[in-house]
């Protein structure tokens, strides 16, 4: 570890924290649909949306209603994906001809976009055209951000109505999620990745023929376009197979950066939207300081991991010392331009958030290195989060804490002033039950048949790891793989399909269920008797239930997984 | 505190009967009588009837796995393979953990067992003397009755209770005055009076009347009497999941679905490194793993709060109630009796100019003479005191004593001039009341009075009430009565502050006096000159806001206000409406025991939540126990976990499976005692609960099961 790279890893929180705030107010303004500038330039083409749409602007939804309309345009939004990628060959905008995707990856990959999981079985430049690209999956990317949002907004809605019946307008805030948050941000984002170097262009790939003369295929393409909403709706599905490690997609460290902020700044604004909403920003900063010291704990894990030289090399002539020219440390799979301190810090944000987006191959990291992408994930992706479904995500935990913790002051429990009875707790363990579900049934199936074991690059406990991070990522809706899986079979992509759905709509709709009952509930005023959920004592009790909750679930299949790979390769043992 | 109107002199109902401490009955622990001990070792065996275990999901699943795993066993024995000795002994704790289950409700039953038996000896077969003919004219004498058993009484029915009798039935005296005997219920020896009319009315079936004479209009039938009800609620026949129970009965099924999954996945890892995992290991890491302690005690926690609720004299009628005092956001207490002693206390003679302070004190103790009220005496008292009148005869004085109307709100006496004609009124009263008074003899214009008025503003301002004195129509001054807070009830009221409680005094005095006795006691807000109808409207204003309210009543105007409260605690010697009313019967009526009843509510749910963290913390050191033992031969490298150096990975498992039975033992006092409560902001109760529970819980186990593993290796087991 450097000073260098700690210095780098304390910007970027730095930066995070400036921009909560403002985004937050900015956001809240937003869904309260109060003025704003944007609203003043996009109010009508909003209002134009609703007339075509025949939406009532000022009709609220009950949460069952607010559920349905979520899943049918959900449904309706993977169908046209899957017509999309099915029917690519005989479209326009594909100057490289790609052919028809099979159906079973066709499946996968729209399930995976409308999750906002983006797991990708297929390598974006070979398999999918620019049609595909533009009007499928980026349209997907902004769609799944925003449904993530507005669920988000719904159980924060939940605790902020009383006695209230209904949670808002899935179309209404849909609207206003991508006019005024999503699609201005990415206009400017775009503008400064092309601005970078990132190609957007609708060019067939150019032939180009290298200094030793050998022939080279530069894929190109809408790249920027893309790229943008990729990060900041947490989405990670990269234009090309390399991801964010192909130098189109992330040019040099200030476009990094940029991409590393956009995968937080949501998120960490939503935090903020919450307590405002709430009517005490210290409920969302109390939140986000828990997202925080996970975030911090973890990068830190990950970035001491990957800095230790790996003990195997320490007899052969590898220089693994720190020196002006060299990070030391673990370098296999990561790109030089980055380096170790940008690399754990990318594989950290990315798991943290839901994002999967990669600069550097995961399964090269160290063993407890690459622990902390796949816990982050375990932990339900809660650290931040995906957009709006980190903080949806970490309200269940708090609904949680607080039942057990609420019990230990002697009351019934409640959390901001919300009493939390049998119906809110059995939602949120249905919510809680989901993810494991997926990722432990699966990955124990995967590692005891002949489909499953087949598609593993190595063998022994990092083999079992690619499996098992495989359903983790697609469980937490992350997206991001570990490497090494050849997930492009049909067992693979059936069962990462079903994964990503169960882990995406098992636990929004018990979550909006949540939201109904905590609206209809009446507001407790807090006494000397309330314990307040704005303090350290409260963050460190959230924090140790998620931990424990994940640990708890997960400590089995770790152990065999990272663990005893760790613990082997101190005792020399490889495979 | 029935019906805080303005003023009552001579007729302030005499306050109930106090004992100095709240009775407390059976306080022997429960674990070491072995008249519950025995009866609890044998229900350990019937509660595995699985009709009865289904209650409990938790320890269902323990049943349903220590069942499979015997099945296993069972053949293993049959077709002699290899490690039956350590199945056997897993299998044997595994039963033993439901056992123990069993056992601690049993226990925490038995106490009310136990009470319920002495309750139903009282329950003897009762005669009645059922009146016959049209219904009886009040005061007539008794003519005609049939003797017939109780069970054969009907609502309605009329009965005559004589001294000596049991009172048949609950019901209420519609003639007549009586002491009984309520020590069947109440426990409490010294009799108490109940008569007709009024407060005082109601009697309960199974007490018996010591003396006089009453009749009794029955209003409850056999089998739903209070007594039937309070033998049923002790024995814990009805007991009903409450809400909260029901909470975090789903957390405890979803922790233990959430099991089954890291648990019936194993087998596929296993398979993966190529090797297996016996099911008995399998079924002992699941079983360590589940919520069991908790699961265990859960049903015990809910009864012993009941238990000790009854203890303190106080019956719940549902364990919703129990809850709800846990979360009192609002405490409601009328002023009389609960906040000031029943009595008021002359305090000083106030003359208006023109008038001596003897004089005043003269006409005042005249007038008081015969006023056998407890204020009335203190009148007497003072003038003896500070102006050393003495008593007179008021015989000889060719005095008339007349007693307080509520009409007229005065009380006084008529004396007669040497010629025996009626010459002098003395009237003492109500400020307002006196002045009608007075109005009325002049005939003229409403009296006004500046003077008088501005000493009783002064008077009300300090807290005390005013008792106007006039001699025919002339004002002579004001008797000033001090209400007498209780002794260290402003302690209790910061107490309660310090819980987060709001305590609201309700009192019929005007504002002025309400005010200053408000800042006297330090309660946080009051009503002053409340109507039943202005209590009722407190409550569903506060509830409107999302609080949880309590309070106490006694009287029949009480009972809307005690129906509407979330915690209506009603005085034993009440009507019988305001019993029905309320969700709990105070057998001490002692209003001041509210406090102690949202002690033990919140004691309650604290212990639920303390064992539910300590179960769950138990989990991490158990997966280090179980973990490197089951995989030991897959993979070596895995013994590094194994941080307690447990001696054998069988030792390992059996000392975990061991420790997670024991410790539902060792937790029973816990779970029948409840986590220790105080008054403290609930952030440093947490804090100080989640150190003790939680880091506790997790510390702990890593120590007992090492210390079992010891003890395990040493003899041999494993």
């Amino acid at each position: 570890m450097t000073f260098n790279g700690i210095l780098q890893i304390a910007l970027f929180a730095a930066i995070i924290l400036v921009l909560t705030r403002p985004l937050g107010g900015f956001m809240t303004r937003v869904f309260n649909g109060e003025n704003t500038l944007f609203g003043r330039v996009f109010g009508p083409v909003e209002r134009g949306i609703y007339r075509i749409c025949g939406v009532d602007e000022t009709a609220e939804q009950h949460w069952l209603t607010y559920a349905v309309a979520m899943m049918l345009f959900n449904l309706v939004g993977a169908l046209v994906l899957y017509a999309l990628m099915r029917l690519q060959a005989l479209l326009p905008f594909n100057p490289q001809g790609q052919a028809a995707v099979a159906p079973d990856l066709s499946f996968n990959t729209a399930i995976s976009f409308v999750t906002n999981t983006n797991w990708q079985a297929y390598g974006g430049e070979t398999t999918m055209g620019y049609l595909v690209q533009m009007a499928g999956l980026t349209v997907q990317n902004f769609m799944s951000a925003a449904t993530g949002i507005v669920l988000a907004l719904a159980l924060v809605r939940g605790f902020s109505r009383r006695g209230a019946r209904t949670i808002g307008n899935f179309w209404v805030d849909l609207t206003r999620a991508t006019l005024y948050v999503l699609l201005p941000a990415c206009v400017v984002l775009t503008l400064f990745y092309v601005w970078q170097g990132v190609p957007q262009n609708l060019l067939a790939y150019t032939e180009a023929t290298t200094l030793e003369g050998a022939k080279q295929i530069i894929a190109q393409g809408p790249v920027a376009s893309q790229l943008a909403v990729k990060m900041l709706g947490t989405n990670g599905g990269g234009f090309f197979n390399a991801n964010s490690a192909h130098p189109f997609e992330n040019p040099n460290a200030l476009v990094n950066l940029v991409q590393m902020l956009s995968i937080f700044a949501i998120g960490a604004g939503l935090t903020n939207v919450f307590g405002r909403m709430v009517g005490n920003e210290r409920q969302g900063w109390a939140i986000l300081a828990a997202m925080g010291a996970m975030f911090i704990v973890g990068v830190g894990v990950c970035y001491w991991a990957e800095s230790q030289a790996n003990p195997l090399f320490a007899s052969l002539p590898v220089d693994q010392a720190v020196s002006a020219l060299s990070p030391g440390g673990n370098m296999e799979g990561k790109e030089v331009r980055f380096g170790i301190a940008n690399t754990a810090l990318f594989a950290t944000i990315t798991t943290d958030a839901s994002c999967g987006a990669i600069n550097g191959w995961h399964d090269s990291f160290m063993p407890l290195g690459g622990m902390v992408p796949l816990v982050n994930m375990l932990l339900g992706e809660v650290i931040v989060g995906g957009v709006g479904a980190g903080l949806y995500g970490i309200l269940l935990m708090a609904i949680i804490a607080m039942f057990v913790a609420g019990l230990m002051v002697g009351r019934t429990p409640e959390y901001i002033g919300k009493k939390l009875e049998a119906k809110e707790v059995k939602m949120t363990v249905l919510a809680i039950l989901a993810m494991p579900l997926v990722i432990l049934v699966f990955s124990a199936i995967s590692s005891a048949i002949p489909a499953g074991v087949a598609g593993i690059a190595n063998n022994g406990p990092h083999g079992f790891s690619e499996i098992f991070y495989a359903y983790s990522s697609g469980a937490a809706n992350n997206g991001s793989a570990f490497g090494g899986l050849s997930a492009n079979t049909l067992w693979y992509n059936v069962t990462l399909g079903v994964t990503m759905f169960v882990g995406r709509f098992f636990i929004i709709i018990p979550a909006l269920a949540i939201a109904g009952a905590l609206a209809a509930k009446k507001s407790v005023p807090a006494s000397a008797g309330t314990f307040p959920t704005t303090g350290p004592l409260f963050v460190s009790l959230l924090v140790g239930v998620i931990l424990i909750v994940g640990g708890l679930t997960y400590f089995p299949a770790v152990a065999l997984g990272p663990v005893v790979e760790h613990l082997q390769m101190m005792a020399g043992t490889t495979y | 505190m029935s019906s805080p109107s303005m003023f009552h002199p001579g007729q302030q109902p005499a306050a109930p009967q106090q004992p100095d401490a709240p009775t407390r009955r059976g306080t022997k622990s429960a674990l070491l009588d072995p008249a519950i001990l025995g009866p609890a070792v044998k229900a350990s065996f019937t509660k595995l009837n699985p009709a009865t275990l289904v209650r409990n999901p938790v320890m269902f699943l323990v049943a349903a796995v220590a069942l499979l795993t015997t099945v296993l066993l069972a053949r293993d024995l049959a077709t002699g393979a290899q490690g039956t000795g350590f199945s056997f002994q897993i299998v044997l704790w595994l039963w033993f953990t439901v056992l123990f289950a069993n056992f601690a409700e049993a226990v925490a039953e038995g106490r009310g067992k136990a009470q319920a038996d002495s309750l139903r000896k009282t329950r003897t077969e009762t005669v009645a003397k059922r009146l016959t003919g049209p219904m009886v004219a009040r005061g007539a004498a008794v003519t005609s009755f049939q003797t017939v058993g109780a069970a054969d009484l009907k609502v309605g029915d009329h009965v005559v209770v004589d001294a000596g009798d049991i009172i048949p039935s609950d019901g209420e005296i519609v003639d007549g005055i009586a002491t009984v005997d309520e020590s069947a219920i109440t426990g409490e020896s010294a009799p108490v009076i109940r008569e007709s009319g009024g407060d005082r009315s109601a009697v309960t079936g199974g007490t018996r009347v010591l003396s006089d004479r009453i009749i009794v209009r029955i209003t409850a039938a056999q089998g739903s009497t209070f007594l039937d009800r309070m033998i049923s609620l002790v024995e814990g026949a009805e007991r009903q999941k409450t809400p909260n129970e029901i909470a975090l009965n789903i957390l405890l099924v979803g922790m233990s679905l959430i099991f089954i999954l890291a648990v019936v996945t194993i087998p596929g890892f296993a398979a993966y490194a190529g090797g297996t995992v016996s099911v008995v290991v399998l079924v002992a890491l699941f079983v360590t793993l589940i919520p069991t302690t908790i699961g265990a005690l859960l049903s015990a926690i809910g009864i012993a709060g009941m238990d000790r609720l009854v203890r303190f004299n106080v019956l719940a009628m549902s364990g919703r109630a129990v809850e709800a005092a846990g979360d009192v956001d609002t405490l409601l207490l009328d002023k009389t009796g609960t906040i000031t002693l029943g009595n008021r206390h002359a305090a000083e003679f106030i003359p208006v100019s023109g008038v001596t302070d003897k004089e005043l004190a003269e006409a005042a103790q005249l007038s008081s003479l015969s006023d056998e009220t407890p204020e009335g005496r203190s009148i007497v008292v003072l003038a003896k005191e500070k102006y050393g009148l003495r008593g007179k005869d008021m015989g000889a004085l060719n005095a008339r004593f007349v007693p307080f109307a509520a009409q007229t709100r005065m009380s006084g006496v008529d004396l007669a001039n040497e010629n025996g004609e009626g010459g002098i009124q003395i009237r003492k009263g109500a400020v307002d009341a006196v002045l009608r008074h007075v109005t009325a003899l002049r005939g003229s214009q409403p009296v006004r009075h500046p003077e008088l008025e501005a000493i009783t503003e002064r008077i009300a301002k300090a807290g005390g009430t005013p008792l106007a004195v006039v001699r025919n129509d002339r004002v002579l001054g004001v008797i000033y009565l001090k209400d007498i807070v209780k002794g260290g009830i402003r302690d209790r009221f910061a107490e309660l502050r310090r819980m987060g409680i709001r305590t609201v005094m309700i009192t019929g005095d005007n504002p002025l006096t309400a005010a200053a006795i408000a800042a006297e006691a330090g309660v946080d807000d009051f009503l002053a000159q409340a109507t039943p109808e202005d209590k009722l409207a407190l409550i569903r204003k506060e509830q409107a806001e999302g609080r949880l309210v309590a309070m106490c009543g006694d009287g029949t105007n009480d009972a809307p206000a005690l129906a509407q409260a979330d915690v209506g605690v009603a005085m034993n010697t009440g009507t019988q409406a305001a019993r029905e009313a309320g969700n709990m019967v105070d057998l001490d009526s002692d209003p001041t025991k509210l406090i102690e009843i949202v002690g033990i509510g919140k004691q309650l749910l604290m212990t639920r939540g303390a064992l539910t963290t300590f179960s769950i913390a138990n989990d991490v050191a158990k997966y280090f126990a179980i973990i490197p033992a089951m995989f030991a031969g897959l993979y070596p490298a895995l013994n590094a976990l194994n941080i307690m150096h447990l001696a054998t990975p069988q030792s390992a498992i059996l000392s975990a499976i061991i420790f997670n039975a024991l410790v539902i033992i060792a937790l029973i006092p816990l779970a029948l005692k409840g986590v220790r409560y105080r008054a403290l902001p609930a952030a440093s109760l947490l804090s100080r609960n989640m150190l003790v529970y939680g880091l506790g819980g997790i510390i702990i186990p890593f120590i007992g099961i090492k210390a079992i593993d010891m003890v395990v290796t040493a003899v041999g087991l494993a």
